[in-house]
């Protein structure tokens, strides 16, 4: 049994190892790139596989770059988007995916906010017709507004208020990151989401949704001359903001003093202790300490044979489960994670201690070279498997295109992830692991637990 | 964040393959007399095999809940010659993933190999289910795994809402409580009712298989025969069915938590009614077609009172339910509830428009093809056509009998299947301004 039913798999802990390219045992997956005169970027993925694709736009414009005071707005307008156009009823975007048999969703994260559609592969036309439209000519009025407003703050509601790992964890970020936006939830503080406005969500709308703000990605059935001459059609017209600004964020200043919490919540019944780091993100041109540290996730708690899991689990049994996570798609500094939750009649302290003992002698023991060679073989397979999903590689190019990474840089990936040694693993864990930059958080039950 | 609620229990009808696939599928019988249902793929070199055992979590035992759940998190935690670390090594070194899965009605195991490394895949495979280890040190570290969950559940709102209301519901069937058990049961189990819950839960009797990717018919019959050939013939007998008869009210489970979760429904229809085709139909209208559904439209676009509510057909192997699910801040769940009821005795009492047909006809064909677009996908899908009963032309016709739904199907079989007095709502949290009877978590 490998995983817990706890809710610990929203922490992003299936992040931990994305190797984000897709080479095949006899070709690569043809990606095909453009630039239309507006500066949109434009991506082609094919598969001909099956009659379907998928049309994305990603922003580049995600929670991270909202104006403080106005927390969740880049989000609220995800939501207002389906809301119509000067051509489009409120609700009929979604409603003549629907009748084309197709499939629409949005999301929204630190770095980007993504419009995506699933249809056959003959009515990508219509899906571009109708989300370059609503780019530009969103039409928003009050009551629509008022409306979603309470969507969004039950929507929280359910992610957020009803889960004390997820408010433990909104703690633990803002903990983390002192002085950049990171700190602040997607979601939004409920304090401000019950203030937002049409004026903020328009003043984001205006500055970020633009095509040269923009990646459009086509994955599945398509020819990229086509995808092309669609654009061209479509997205091409738009006008470019010419005033967009480079995302340079307010930085983290260097931690002086170790950051601990404690969350103590009636509802909670399973403690676990929880540390993050603050780490480098994959940069361009410059991915090696973030292939480390990936590899490092994986070699710590990434499975029964990880580090932690052998020490904590099988070993001392001290845990019931551990775990590392790492995503390294980020544009700015990202976290490396751990989390042990403790067997029965092991305190928080002495499962702490013992992650920390744990991670001091594998810095001195280095890399079992065997568990180093099973990791990197699949990394390797996982280029295979990524085939057999284009949707998911369509997401992983994205992720990253609106991350500061380049279509180069998710082409060298495998590469560089295959090329990490144990001593750049044991490298990485040596200057990230440091208790001096990082938060430990306890999740604990409202009263003392008597154990 | 993302925008539109994903329904955590939505059923699709049959598991589905396109009008106009691309795909054959190939009905496969090893030397050995095992069946499965192949679509062979060369592109891309790697294989998906599915493995399903009819019975599931259903099949514990009386006063061993949980003894199948705790099995089957075992079948991975050492086999053969090799101990759970081993296990998981040897998986690793091949990149091969293998998932075991339960439910009420089903052990399931999913699995994805490379071309290059079949033959070790299978070994494992096949090793995790004829020759698994149950040795006593790692039944003692799996069972706390499990009780560290069934702690987590308790305090869960999502968790306590559906045992209540299967509770409510299916009272003492197997159905009416978790298959993973409580904190009692599991701590109670031994390793004998493990090995007694293996033997019943996996045996030649009740096996499904299906594959897609990089392998032939040929190669498939000898995977399926070196992976079954050693399982005992005969399991345990299914469960009993279980008639469900609610009638109409509101239970509420207290429990200090922001937000009121809810369940709601009552008896629904079996998977092999000729009416099914037109329910399906109906519950996407009415409830399971994203944001055109009655419910997302009344619920959420037009009072914001939620940020999802799904209604499913839930055909099980031994009872059928037609249930929904909406969450509400406390000081508005009433009015939530208020909305899905009268829209229960609306669709009940006239059915639904032309308009409405005519688009929920569109959306289900034209997404038809698109669910099968890989291999992983597709081995899914005919696993659970199997499982269905269904045969390998359900895919030519499937379409058709969409299309062949008429409103007064629709009128007709709305009036038999909704049914406002017997909708029964559970209702966790602290709702305010419910009329509702109070029931112990």
């Amino acid at each position: 049994m490998r995983h817990l039913p706890l809710s610990l798999a929203t922490m992003g802990l299936a992040l931990a190892l994305t190797p984000a390219m897709a080479v095949t045992a006899r070709a690569e997956a043809p990606v095909t790139t453009f630039t239309l005169d507006n500066g949109m970027q434009v991506l082609v993925i094919e598969d001909h596989r099956a009659p379907v694709v998928e049309h994305m736009v990603w922003y580049k414009a995600g929670s991270a770059d909202e104006t403080p005071g106005v927390s969740g707005v880049a989000h609220f307008l995800e939501h207002l988007l389906f809301k119509g156009t000067k051509t489009l009823e409120p609700g009929e975007f979604s409603k003549v995916v629907a009748q084309n048999g197709g499939t629409d969703n949005a999301f929204t994260s630190l770095d980007q906010t993504v419009y995506h559609q699933r249809v056959a592969a003959d009515r990508l036309e219509l899906m571009m017709k109708m989300e370059s439209d609503r780019m530009v000519n969103l039409q928003l009025d009050e009551a629509d507004i008022l409306t979603e407003r309470d969507v969004i703050i039950e929507e929280r509601n359910m992610r957020t208020e009803n889960d004390p790992g997820a408010l433990f964890r909104e703690q633990a970020m803002a903990a983390q990151y002192l002085n950049h936006p990171y700190g602040t939830p997607v979601i939004g503080w409920r304090h401000e989401m019950e203030q937002l406005d049409l004026d903020a969500a328009l003043s984001y709308y205006q500055q970020f949704y633009a095509p040269n703000d923009a990646v459009l990605i086509v994955a599945g059935d398509v020819e990229p001359d086509r995808v092309l001459a669609l654009a061209k059609d479509y997205y091409e017209p738009l006008p470019a903001n010419p005033e967009l600004e480079v995302r340079d964020r307010p930085a983290e200043p260097r931690q002086t003093a170790e950051r601990r919490l404690t969350f103590r919540d009636a509802r909670v019944s399973t403690p676990y202790v929880m540390r993050t780091y603050l780490a480098p993100e994959r940069d361009p041109g410059a991915q090696e300490k973030a292939a480390a540290l990936t590899i490092l996730a994986e070699v710590l708690g990434g499975g029964q044979t990880s580090v932690l899991n052998q020490k904590l689990q099988f070993g001392l049994k001290k845990a019931v489960y551990a775990s590392a996570f790492y995503n390294g798609t980020s544009l700015d500094d990202t976290t490396f994670g751990l989390v042990v939750v403790p067997a029965p009649g092991v305190s928080l302290d002495e499962a702490e201690r013992e992650m920390d003992a744990a991670i001091a002698q594998f810095i001195t023991d280095g890399v079992d070279a065997a568990q180093l060679e099973r990791i990197k073989f699949q990394v390797k397979a996982s280029q295979i498997y990524a085939q057999d999903d284009v949707s998911q590689l369509a997401r992983r190019y994205g992720d990253a295109l609106t991350s500061g990474l380049t279509v180069e840089d998710v082409k060298a990936w495998p590469d560089v992830l295959q090329a990490v040694t144990g001593e750049d693993v044991i490298a990485a864990a040596k200057e990230v692991l440091d208790r001096n930059q990082a938060v430990t958080g306890y999740l604990m039950p409202a009263e003392e637990v008597t154990q | 964040m993302i925008r539109r609620f994903i329904m955590a229990c939505g059923l699709v009808l049959g598991g589905t393959l396109a009008a106009h696939a691309e795909i054959e599928i190939q009905q496969v019988q090893s030397p050995g007399g095992f069946d499965a249902w192949l679509v062979e793929d060369h592109q891309i070199p790697f294989v998906a095999l599915e493995l399903r055992f009819k019975g599931g979590g259903s099949l514990d035992l009386d006063g061993k809940r949980g003894a199948t759940n705790l099995m089957t998190g075992l079948l991975e935690e050492g086999a053969g010659e090799l101990d759970a670390q081993g296990f998981a090594a040897a998986k690793e070194a091949i990149a091969a993933d293998i998932g075991y899965r339960l439910t009420d009605d089903t052990l399931g195991i999913s699995a994805r190999f490379l071309t290059e490394t079949q033959e070790e895949a299978v070994a494992l495979i096949r090793a995790s289910i004829v020759e698994p280890s149950f040795d006593e040190e790692s039944v003692e570290r799996v069972r706390q795994q499990v009780l560290s969950g069934l702690r987590s559940d308790a305090t869960d709102p999502d968790e306590i809402v559906s045992r209540a209301f299967d509770k409510a519901v299916y009272g003492d069937h197997p159905y009416g409580s978790s298959y993973q058990g409580t904190i009692e049961s599991v701590g109670a189990l031994s390793r004998d009712d493990v090995v007694q819950a293996w033997k019943n839960a996996i045996a030649q009797d009740r096996v499904v298989v299906s594959a897609a990717g990089d392998i032939t018919a040929d190669e498939l019959g000898k995977v399926m025969d070196r992976l079954l050939s050693d399982l005992p013939e005969t399991g345990a007998p299914q469960p009993d069915r279980v008639e469900v008869q609610t009638t109409a009210g509101v239970t509420v489970v207290p429990f200090a938590t922001p937000q009121s979760v809810a369940i709601f429904g009552h008896h629904g229809m079996k998977r092999n009614d000729p009416d099914f085709f037109a329910a399906y139909v109906l519950n996407t209208i009415f409830g399971e077609g994203g944001f055109e559904s009655r419910l997302m439209n009344e619920v959420r676009e037009k009072r914001g009172l939620t940020y999802g509510v799904y209604s499913a057909l839930v055909p099980k192997d031994h009872a059928e339910l037609v249930i929904g699910r909406v969450a509400s801040a406390n000081d508005r769940i009433a009015e939530a509830i208020s909305v899905i009821r009268e829209e229960w005795a609306k669709v009940a009492s006239e059915g639904v428009t032309q308009e409405e047909l005519d688009q929920a006809k569109t959306y289900l064909t034209g997404a038809y093809p698109l669910r099968f677009d890989g291999n992983a996908p597709i081995a899914k899908i005919l696993a659970g056509m199997q499982m269905d009963d269904l045969d390998p032309d359900y895919i030519k016709t499937r379409n058709t009998n969409i299309e062949a739904v008429t409103l007064e199907d629709i009128r007709r079989v709305a009036a038999e299947l909704m049914k406002p007095d017997e909708l029964v709502f559970v209702v966790v949290g602290q709702p305010e301004g419910l009329d509702a009877a109070t029931m112990g978590q």
